[in-house]
This record gives structure tokens, C-alpha cells and sequence, in this order.
């Protein structure tokens, strides 16, 4: 059993999460859980997709270590994993996507991607369905390889998900996370990079969207302690409704020997209306001098009635008024994607959540 | 012909009354300066016409063609042919120059504009008002000086080409060169005659290169005095001390 305590909510990092709404998770699930989630895998051709008994595998766990409560009951507590496997200097011509659905119910997961050195893959994981699920992503970037991970939390809006996102970037490699979360309950995703060698660059873009009642949460943790690495983050997120509530803390660490390390990580949270919580907490701790760069910058905004005047004074609607804003305000990470079929499907989710936020707003002006 | 009516308009702010019965009529193709002292209720006559919800209507009436304005929401008053140059234009971050007008001529026309015609029209505009092109590709109003806000308000209504336009102090802030070319902006709409222009300004100077057709000199909250061109002359050698004394103090906020 894990040697992590229960938490009381109180510790920094519980004390924005509402732990009442966990359903339990803080305690082992028996057996591993008796929800039900399914996994529809579309592989391409030079990429594996194994099913494994994590106790039986060593490639699961080989790097990954859990370092919260949560994520360590769930390492414990899977009964198979999924292993992702890249061949080294393999460039497969599609994305690898994994859509994780879930039936209703308790459950523990893991995805180890393991990616060889020099390959170049993109691995798109989308999270539909309804469920409580708490999980771990194992991410293994080869030595020179290129990684970009799409994670897009689209729950139905009763969903609890808990993920640690954990990649492990080899020397001179690139890693890029995409996460996006739209949908569910309570998310809170950590997405934690640490880097095996020295050269390694990674960028992590996030983009969330939390209406009436649901808490997302994204809890970044970068960890230079390799040198001439290169970190940028760039988290954006929006508001509407009550008690919609979001939470980004973006930890950066630059250890004694991580020197030349260049790292910048930014937040901007818009707020649309009253009722809604955004908070953000940018933490820079360097133990060296001979850094490259190092900055942070945090904001929260809102879309206020003076913009709304304005727009709307010039023969725009309400309703199409707030989604140029919040359509330009997400548009800079989007398209810094690359990847035109995802940004398109991006582009596509944040409007049918600005659209069930109007209807919502045209029922309770009714 | 477009004709804008104001009947008796009785508008408070937070419960005082700043407009008290003011009584106008802008036909097309008619420019009229609104010249008054500072706090004397102009921006709010323009906000309340505009819609903008600080502004309470307590009485009386506005009429498009007939058309009640003061029923209408702020887009549809828009949509209804009315043009609001602000004093003050509001930055919204996240929206680029073309997406914002390509939207709102797309509102106001009904349809979206053709590209081809589209872009060399955009590009006139934005020669016309002497705008450097980069700034298509910024956020609306974000970064923008004084000067260059009230350059794009002026490119805006050369593009949306209303019935009625409201000029809330578009020449104050303005150095001479800017005045001119904004001058030289609303004269080309002016010269197109379908449009009625409300010209509202503290200074005589713009009057220089907009000629009015009707100078009405407005204090307290209402119109105290009505005229020709040769009025914006007497206010220009005599200030509005001869009005000011019988008004009461001064009532009005800036605007928003």
C-alpha cells in the first residue's frame, strides 16, 4: 500500500482541490475499481499497442515514479496497462489516437509511450464518456526523438478524472503537451516534465474552458536538473458561469547543475462572467546563477460590459461577440499546434462550449 | 431619407438626471455640431442614442425613420444604421482589426462582404486614415494611441457607412495632421450624402475643416441656443460663459 498519507485538503497541493468531490479516490478502489472504461486504439502502420499486466511488464514503471497519493494508488492499483511503443528513427505518417471512454463507474488506468531515439510521433489521447477515474501517463522521449501528446479531456459533466502526466525527455530531444479540458466535474491533470539529459526542449500548451460548477485544475511541474534545456508553457483559460473555478500552478525548478537552462511559463485566465474563479500561481525556484532566461508571467482578465458595449455598437450580437473574443483569445495556442485536423477539433469544442453557454444564458434570462 | 428624431429625451445616471428634455432632428445628408462646456451632458446625449446600459431613459422618445431606437438593443440600433464614434474606444484583446470589421460589416450589411472587393476596400480605409496595414493583425484598439483610437473609429464609419453617425469629441487629443486626415475622413462620408452627422465637440477647431450646417450650443443638460455656421464663430470669441451662468452647475460625468 502507498506510503503517502491522506491528505486533509489543507496541504498546498489539495488546498484549491474541492476533495469532497473525489468520490473516494483518496482510498484504494477494491480490485482496481469496478468501473468500466474502453480504450478504441487506431494505430499506424510501425507503431505497437500492447495490452500488458503492469506487474509482469518492465517497461511500465521503468522511469515513472509516483509522488502523490492518488497517482501512486492508481499505479498500484491497475490491473493492465497500455504500452505505446515507438521504434527508434520510426516517423509513423499518422497520429497514434487512443480514445479512453468511460461507462460509468470507478477505475484506474496507465499509457506508458515509450518513443525510440530519433523517431518522431504524435500520440492523441481523447477522454469522452462518464466515469471516476484516476490514471497515470508514463511518457519515455528518446534520445533526439519528437514527441507532441494531445490530451483532450472532453467528460461528459459528471466525470472525476486525476491524471499525472509524466514525461521523461531524453537528450536533445523535443517534447510538446497539448492539453486541453473542456469537460467533466473535477479534472486535475499534473503534467510534470523531467529532463535525462542535457539538450532537451520541451513546450507545454494548455487550453481549458470551465462553465457552471466544474473545477479544472492543472498542476504543472517542471523540473530542470539537466543543462542547456529548454522549457516554455503557455496555459490559457476561460470562464463562465457559477462557481466555475480553474486552477493553474506552474512550479518551475532549476536545479545547481541544470545551467544554460531557458525556461518562461505564462497563464492568462478571461473571465466572462460574474460567479466564476480563476486562480494562478506561477513558482520559479532556481539554485543556479547561469541561466539563459528564466520568467514567469500570470493574468486573469475579463471580458467586461465596456468590450461587450463596444462590439455590440458596431452591429454585433451578443452571442457572436463572445465568441470572437474568446475564439481570438484561444486562437494564438491553437494554431501553435501544427497539427491542422486537431486545431480544427479544437477550434470546433471551444465553440459548442460557448454554445451551450449561451444556451444556458438564454434559459436563465427567459 | 434617414431621419433621427430626439423628442424631450429626459436620461439619468444612477439616478440624476443629466439630459433634461432635449428636442433634435438629423436628417441625411445634414451635419450638426453639438457644442457645449465640459460636463454639460454632450457624451451622454451620444451614449444614450448609442444604447451603452449606464444610461437611463426616463422620458421622452428616439426615432429612426419612425422606428423606435430606444427599444432596440445596442447591436440592433447599429444594425438599424446608427454609428457611434467613441471619445473614449474600448481595447478587446484577443480580437484582430480585420476579424472585428469583417464581423461588423458583415452585422450591419447583412452579408458578408465579398473577398475580393473586401480586401481592396480594407486596404483604401486603411490608406485613407493614413493606418500603417500592420495593424489589421492587432488586437482591436489594444496599444493603440490616442490618436491612432480615433483614426480607427473614423475608418470604421467610412466602412459601415451609417445613416446617422455620432461624433463624440473625435478631434479632442488630436494633433493638427491627425485632425486633418480624420476631418478629410468624415467629409468623404458627409460628401456621400446619405449620412447624417451628429458632430459633438468641445473645441470650435474641428469646425475649421467640417463645415456644419446647423451649430447648436448645448449646457445644463439641454439645447440653450441654435444656429448657423456664424455661431461656432461667437462661441470661438466669446466662450460659453453666457450660457453657463443661468444653467446651474455643471451635472454630466465623462463618458464611460
Amino acid at each position: 500500500m502507498t506510503d503517502f498519507a491522506i491528505p486533509t485538503g489543507r496541504e498546498e497541493a489539495w488546498r484549491f482541490t474541492p476533495t469532497r468531490r473525489l468520490r473516494g479516490l483518496f482510498e484504494p478502489l477494491a480490485d482496481g475499481g469496478d468501473g468500466k472504461i474502453v480504450v478504441d486504439i487506431d494505430t499506424p502502420a510501425g507503431v505497437t499497442v500492447e495490452h500488458v499486466d503492469p506487474r509482469e511488464d518492465a517497461r511500465v514503471g521503468s522511469v515513472f515514479t509516483p509522488t502523490e497519493r492518488i497517482a501512486a494508488l492508481a499505479f498500484e492499483g491497475t490491473k493492465q496497462a497500455i504500452v505505446v511503443s515507438v521504434p527508434a528513427e520510426a516517423r509513423p505518417d499518422k497520429p497514434v489516437s487512443l480514445v479512453v471512454r468511460g461507462e460509468g463507474g470507478p477505475s484506474y488506468g496507465h499509457i506508458t509511450l515509450d518513443i525510440g531515439a530519433f523517431a518522431e510521433a504524435t500520440v492523441v489521447i481523447d477522454h469522452i464518456g462518464t466515469t471516476t477515474f484516476a490514471s497515470n501517463l508514463e511518457v519515455k522521449v528518446g534520445d533526439g526523438a519528437r514527441l507532441t501528446v494531445v490530451s483532450l479531456q472532453d467528460w461528459d459533466d459528471d466525470a472525476v478524472h486525476l491524471e499525472h502526466q509524466v514525461a521523461y525527455v531524453g537528450r536533445d530531444a523535443t517534447y510538446r503537451s497539448v492539453v486541453v479540458t473542456l469537460g467533466g466535474d473535477l479534472v486535475r491533470i499534473n503534467p510534470i516534465v523531467r529532463f535525462t539529459g542535457p539538450g532537451g526542449d520541451a513546450e507545454l500548451l494548455g487550453l481549458f474552458f470551465a462553465d457552471d460548477g466544474q473545477h479544472l485544475e492543472h498542476r504543472l511541474l517542471i523540473d530542470h536538473d539537466q543543462p542547456h534545456c529548454k522549457s516554455r508553457v503557455t496555459y490559457k483559460g476561460a470562464l463562465q458561469g457559477e462557481k466555475a473555478h480553474t486552477v493553474w500552478i506552474g512550479d518551475v525548478i532549476i536545479r545547481a547543475n541544470a545551467i544554460g537552462t531557458d525556461t518562461y511559463e505564462l497563464n492568462r485566465n478571461l473571465v466572462l462572467t460574474d460567479g466564476a474563479r480563476a486562480d494562478s500561481v506561477p513558482n520559479l525556484e532556481i539554485e543556479t546563477g547561469e541561466v539563459t532566461g528564466a520568467g514567469h508571467a500570470s493574468a486573469t482578465g475579463r471580458f467586461d460590459d465596456e468590450q461587450l458595449f463596444y462590439l455590440m455598437s458596431r452591429g454585433i450580437d451578443e452571442a457572436v461577440a463572445r465568441r470572437l473574443v474568446v475564439r481570438g483569445f484561444f486562437a494564438d495556442i491553437v494554431e501553435r499546434i501544427g497539427l491542422p485536423e486537431i486545431e480544427q477539433r479544437l477550434m470546433n469544442a471551444v465553440d459548442d462550449e460557448l454554445a451551450n453557454v449561451e444556451r444556458a444564458l438564454a434559459r436563465s434570462t427567459s | 431619407m434617414a431621419t433621427l428624431e430626439i423628442h424631450d429625451l429626459h436620461v439619468s445616471v444612477d439616478d440624476r438626471e443629466i439630459l433634461r428634455g432635449v428636442d433634435l432632428t438629423v436628417k441625411q445628408g445634414e451635419t450638426h455640431a453639438i457644442m457645449g462646456p465640459n460636463g454639460s451632458g454632450k457624451s451622454t446625449l451620444a451614449y444614450s442614442i448609442a444604447g451603452h446600459p449606464r444610461y437611463t431613459v426616463t422620458k421622452g422618445s428616439v426615432t429612426l425613420d419612425g422606428e423606435d431606437v430606444l427599444a432596440m438593443k445596442v447591436d440592433e440600433r447599429a444594425r438599424a444604421g446608427l454609428f457611434l464614434a467613441m471619445q473614449y474606444p474600448v481595447e478587446v484583446p484577443g480580437v484582430s482589426v480585420t476579424n472585428f470589421l469583417r464581423t461588423a460589416v458583415t452585422a450591419v450589411t447583412g452579408e458578408a462582404p465579398k473577398l475580393r472587393t473586401w480586401v481592396k476596400d480594407l486596404n483604401t480605409a486603411f490608406e485613407n486614415l493614413a493606418i500603417d496595414s500592420s495593424f489589421k493583425e492587432r488586437s482591436v484598439n489594444e496599444g493603440f494611441s490616442g490618436g491612432e483610437k480615433k483614426r480607427f473609429e473614423v475608418l470604421q464609419l467610412e466602412l459601415l457607412k451609417p445613416r446617422v453617425a455620432i461624433l463624440d469629441e473625435t478631434d479632442s487629443g488630436l494633433d493638427v495632421d491627425a485632425l486633418k486626415v480624420v476631418s478629410a475622413g468624415v467629409n468623404r462620408v458627409r460628401d456621400a450624402g446619405t449620412t447624417g452627422t451628429l458632430l459633438i465637440t468641445h473645441y470650435t477647431r474641428i469646425l475649421r475643416y467640417i463645415k456644419p450646417d446647423h451649430v447648436h450650443v448645448f449646457v445644463g443638460g439641454r439645447f440653450v441656443e441654435e444656429g448657423g455656421p456664424e455661431l461656432a464663430d461667437l462661441l470661438e470669441a466669446e466662450g460659453y460663459d453666457k450660457w453657463v451662468k443661468g444653467a446651474g452647475p455643471a451635472k454630466a460625468e465623462a463618458a464611460p
